[in-house]
């Protein structure tokens, strides 16, 4: 009746992991009484639940992504605390099959479930807004798209406390990850809750493909795209031709666990490197989906804190472009040890050190669009700076592991840990926080406070140079990675500084926490009452804050790169219109809550071998999306009384303060 | 967060399915030529791991020993057929004519049903013969590949009931022709890949 499943999944017997399943009954009851207390269910249903908003959902994708930091950190954390005190003699406190389970799900949750929710997030919040549209192309699609990375986040935290969660690293290399090596249902859990998140993933990336090839502005030509924008367009580009590798290689290793096939075992012809082949083929064009988005957030920041416009627009284009046509040629790089011969894996090395070129072409353009502007260091500006040292110091620690000679010395040791850590968090971390400073307003309506702003930033630089340099010299001392102990002594010293680093980025989490929860109680003093708080340039600061449902009362027309800032200069901006149109808008639906719901359940029996749920989930999910065929009425006019009200309660007032204001620099002064 | 939330639940002027404003088709169809795109990486990454596998039969039976290349050629001309008969589905939803829609889309789902019973009775024959996808690598990869093209063409049976069904309750409306211009896109590209999957698997292994 129920497959594999019984009570003694639960591990009762494991004191950490049952502290963490009461703290999160006590939190999870704490939060569903407090919404119930302010009687606020139907307000979460049917303004956030259903909504098909891109804004509302780029929110909730960041929401998702900062409470899965905390989960992630607190994996961090108990892996540097492990390997601070179990050298020598010393066993630590976490016993070997406990800490493989908590590096593998480290990893998988920080990628797939932070990082990943992050840039997509961004993505649905600020790309329609930049380029003038009022929704993405699929609004359903984008709603069922989070959902599903919502049914992938419910899996992985489930098997902490149901069953258990993969013991392989967060790529599940096989044959370790095969039935033999893992019986339990880990690397199940991990298979489904990537297909099912992945998934999402690829619908989201064909969605934002079709909203920035088809719902430009009119006039917006590819050229007169904000930069973000061309970094999501090369991003989504990659996400539609390299998510379908992964989900081949992981239907591939199910059907060697469920079907008892044979592609990655060590019998019967099977073939483990094809996995590795295939899984990095997914994987290395994932670190630039990565990464992109926050070039451009980079981009965008720069610019609007040094007040002059993009330094070498186009090549920042062609540099983007670049680096996703070359993200699919340097898979090799990840296991030059495969033993592929000489010529092809200088062919690899080579190709991976040519990627360094553009990404010194953005790093260039960065310092020339600074060099002699007027430079505000906000919050946002500090972290981008932060970014350019820390990024440059990954990426030369990068070019030099693509020598494939070194590569065997360094290969899986802690160099290699250091590196990727030194370019994800100095590269896609201090993009996220960038963004989430930058944007918050618009998403909100009021700013977030500076000060603790600052201090998370500079817990989080310093936090970061003392947990990860220590790692680089540990790596060239032979440290490899994933050990729950070790015999030798004198590596215990770095380890000791590298979990106080951790110690140091766990404050500026902490900062970033109280920066919100201050901001939040002091929203009337940083009210962003023109919808343009730091004199931005772009068409997402020419609408109010937060943005009205509908984006753009009317679509703006745009004829320069920069058309807001233009604006602005030849006092054109806030014009109110004698007359507004209807505006056609999408109407909300629950249908992609309940497909990742039935997705969930078929993810959850797929794991615990109950067939006839799995059946249930998966006929669910097809007739719910069916049932959405039949629905016609699936959108709506606002009409033009309606947008004229929104819109006067808006600019009537804002022309009052512009009157005497200079232009150029109405948004920073007013607000 | 902020105090004055618009909400999005107006209940203004309702619209039905036939009245899209700001999407004549071409949108939806670029969008679904994108995900075509995307399914054709999930078939090359199965052909690939097929070129890999397919000399690893483990001392088991190869493909020579186990294809029948007369009764995959009477699958292929089904499945051929049925894009013939898809086709003459969307002439006759150009033509606006209804009922001959819905026929042929029912004759093309025959085509496409007959070609999934052979497909199932092959399998079922090797499975018996003792060449199931757990004997070796190559019969793994030979299951998977040709698996997955299966699966395709079921989900695509599944989608022609339920547009038969539309194009009865709602006529040939915008949103109905809509989807059958994708389903129409999506049943000629398994055309194609099984175009691939004839040659490569079947032609290569017994000739």
């Amino acid at each position: 009746m129920f497959g594999k499943l019984t009570l003694s999944a639960i591990p009762y017997n494991e004191p950490i992991i049952m502290g963490t399943l009461l703290m999160v009954c006590l939190g999870g009851a704490a939060l569903l009484g407090w919404v119930t207390y302010q009687r606020k269910w139907g307000y979460l249903w049917t303004e956030w639940f259903t909504t098909v908003d891109h804004k509302r959902i780029g929110i909730m994708y960041v929401i998702m992504a900062l409470v899965m930091l905390l989960r992630g950190f607190a994996d961090a954390l108990m892996m540097r605390a492990q390997q601070a005190i179990a050298a020598s003699d010393a066993a630590g406190y976490l016993p070997p099959h406990h800490y493989d389970q908590i590096f593998s799900a480290h990893g998988v949750i920080m990628i797939f479930f932070v990082a990943m929710p992050f840039v997509v997030g961004l993505m649905n919040l600020v790309v329609p807004l930049q380029i003038g549209a009022r929704d993405v192309a699929y609004p359903f699609l984008n709603s069922l798209s989070f959902w599903l990375t919502t049914s992938g986040v419910v899996l992985v935290m489930v098997s902490m406390f149901v069953g258990d969660f993969a013991a392989t690293g967060w790529l599940a290399y096989p044959p370790l990850s095969e039935l033999k090596f893992s019986p339990t249902v880990g690397v199940d859990y991990y298979i489904w809750a990537l297909q099912l998140s992945g998934l999402g993933t690829t619908l989201s990336g064909i969605n934002f493909v079709v909203t920035i090839l088809r719902m430009r502005a009119p006039g917006m030509t590819l050229m007169r795209m904000p930069v973000f924008t061309w970094t999501a367009l090369v991003t989504n580009i990659l996400i539609v031709a390299a998510f379908p590798v992964l989900t081949v290689a992981l239907a591939l290793l199910a059907a060697d666990r469920y079907l008892d096939m044979h592609f990655f075992t060590n019998e019967l012809g099977g073939n483990a490197m094809l996995y590795i082949n295939l899984i990095w083929i997914w994987g290395h064009p994932e670190v630039y989906i990565l990464i992109l988005p926050c070039f451009g957030v980079f981009s965008e920041i720069v610019s609007t804190f040094s007040g002059k416009p993009l330094f070498g627009y186009k090549s920042m284009v062609y540099a983007t472009a670049g680096i996703g046509v070359l993200s699919f040629v340097v898979w090799l790089h990840h296991f030059f040890t495969m033993g592929s011969g000489a010529d092809v894996n200088a062919f690899f090395g080579i190709s991976t050190m040519i990627i360094s070129i553009p990404t010194g072409v953005k790093l260039f353009n960065w310092l020339f669009t600074m060099y002699r502007g007027r430079i505000r260091f906000t919050v946002p500006m500090l972290w981008t700076v932060g970014f350019m040292v820390t990024f440059t110091i990954g990426g030369m620690t990068g070019v030099l592991m693509a020598v494939p000679g070194a590569d065997f010395v360094l290969h899986n040791s802690l160099f290699l840990i250091a590196h990727f850590h030194n370019v994800i968090i100095g590269g896609v971390i201090f993009g996220c926080m960038a963004a989430i400073n930058y944007w918050f307003p618009k998403a909100f309506g009021f700013k977030l406070e500076e000060r603790f702003g600052r201090y998370s930033f500079w817990c989080w630089l310093v936090g970061f140079y003392l947990a990860f340099m220590p790692l680089y010299v540990l790596g060239l001392m032979g440290m490899t990675r994933r050990m729950n102990h070790y015999a030798n002594p004198d590596w215990q010293p770095y380890l000791v500084v590298a979990a106080i680093g951790a110690g140091v980025i766990a404050l500026g989490i902490g900062f970033t926490v109280l920066q919100i929860v201050v901001s939040v109680r002091n929203r009337a003093e940083n009210r962003d009452l023109t919808g343009d708080p730091w004199g931005g340039r772009t068409l997402e600061w020419s609408t109010s804050s937060p943005a009205p449902f509908y984006n753009f009362a009317v679509v703006p027309q745009i004829e320069e790169l920069d058309q807001f800032q233009v604006d602005k200069e030849h006092k054109r901006a806030y014009k109110r219109q004698a007359h507004y149109a209807d505006i056609h808008m999408p109407r909300n639906t629950g249908v992609g809550l309940f497909m990742a719901a039935f997705g969930t359940v078929l993810g959850f029996a797929m794991v615990w071998h109950i067939w006839w749920l799995a059946i249930a989930g998966l006929v669910g999910m097809i007739a719910s999306f069916i049932s959405r065929a039949y629905d016609t009425n699936v959108d709506y006019y606002v009409s033009g009384v309606e947008v004229e009200k929104i819109e006067r309660a808006r600019l009537v007032p804002l022309e009052k303060l512009i009157d005497h204001v200079d232009p150029a620099s109405a948004g920073q002064k007013v607000a | 967060m902020s105090s004055s939330v618009i909400t999005a639940n107006h209940d203004v002027a309702v619209h039905g399915a036939d009245h899209e404003h700001h999407d004549d088709g071409s949108k939806t169809l670029l969008g679904f030529w994108i995900y075509l795109m995307s399914d054709c990486l999930i078939f090359s990454a199965l052909f690939a791991s097929f070129a890999v596998l397919c000399n690893a039969t483990a001392g088991g039976p190869t493909s020579k020993e186990l294809f029948e290349l007369p009764y995959v050629l009477g699958e292929t001309m089904l499945l051929l057929f049925s894009s013939f008969t898809f086709g003459l589905a969307m002439l006759n939803m150009y033509a606006g004519k209804r009922n001959r829609v819905i026929g042929w889309l029912f004759i093309t789902f025959l085509f496409g049903a007959g070609f999934i019973a052979m497909e199932v009775h092959e399998f079922a024959h090797l499975i018996h013969e003792g060449a199931g996808p757990d004997r070796s690598a190559f019969l793994s990869s030979y299951f998977a590949l040709v698996g997955t093209h299966g699966l395709h063409v079921s989900a695509g049976l599944i989608w022609i009931v339920v547009m038969m069904h539309m194009v009865g309750k709602f006529g040939l409306n915008d949103a109905v022709q809509r989807r059958l211009s994708c389903l129409s896109l999506f049943w000629h590209f398994l055309d194609v890949v099984w175009i691939c999957v004839f040659s490569i698997v079947y032609l290569r292994g017994v000739l």
